[in-house]
């Protein structure tokens, strides 16, 4: 296995710029998150149907909670999946 | 303080057209004797489902929104949901003023779009 010394780097690999997340309902000032609304809330689910973290997304913990709350819902009632693949 | 009340149902694909909307008439007809005051009814048609209810992959989507005092109301109507075979699944959602305000503005895009399919509103000049 090859130490790292051997390993040398023209210049040292910084992180990239971390850029300022927001929560884009604050932003953009929604209120209320629509449960029967399935399309808006595909933007908040991943492939196979889960629910995106607020690290990924930023949205504040408030608006998380309702997000969760109107996904869970639009399950009950068949708009959006439980499990998917390829949901996208 | 009467609240809003916002119930979605589904119907069993089995039933035609007319029958779906015998029955949601059916609801709306208990929920008018029970002195709740219906605000908005839809009707969104034959929808498919995300995943099966019942070995059935469509079904008739309908919305009432209501105002009432009592909670009996509320459960009175689930208690009839849960009885009538043809419904397969029912969501009763209290609205708070956001979600109520959010309705208001639906049903006034949804008149001045493309117009709610069961009742043809009366063609008042749409400012959307």
């Amino acid at each position: 296995m090859a130490s790292n010394s051997e390993i040398r780097y023209l210049n040292p690999p910084q992180a990239e710029q971390k850029r300022k997340k927001y929560c884009r309902f604050k932003k953009s000032g929604i209120k209320y998150i629509d449960y029967k609304d399935g399309d808006f809330l595909l933007k908040f689910i991943n492939e196979q149907g889960k629910l995106l973290p607020r690290r990924l997304t930023g949205t504040s913990l408030k608006f998380q909670h309702k997000v969760s709350q109107a996904v869970k819902r639009a399950r009950h009632l068949a708009i959006l999946p439980y499990v998917a693949d390829g949901l996208k | 303080m009467s609240k809003h009340y916002e119930t979605v149902f589904i119907l069993t694909p089995v039933l035609s057209d007319e029958q779906a909307k015998e029955t949601a008439k059916k609801f709306k007809k208990q929920l008018g004797d029970l002195g709740a005051k219906i605000v908005s009814e839809e009707f969104w048609g034959l929808k498919k489902l995300a995943y099966p209810i019942q070995k059935k992959s469509t079904g008739f989507y309908h919305l009432f929104e209501y105002t009432t005092d009592s909670i009996t109301l509320v459960n009175e109507l689930e208690v009839a949901f849960k009885r009538d075979e043809r419904v397969m699944r029912y969501l009763t959602v209290a609205l708070d003023k956001h979600a109520a305000e959010y309705a208001e503005k639906r049903r006034t895009k949804i008149k001045g779009g493309e117009g709610v399919p069961f009742k043809q509103p009366k063609k008042e000049k749409s400012n959307a």
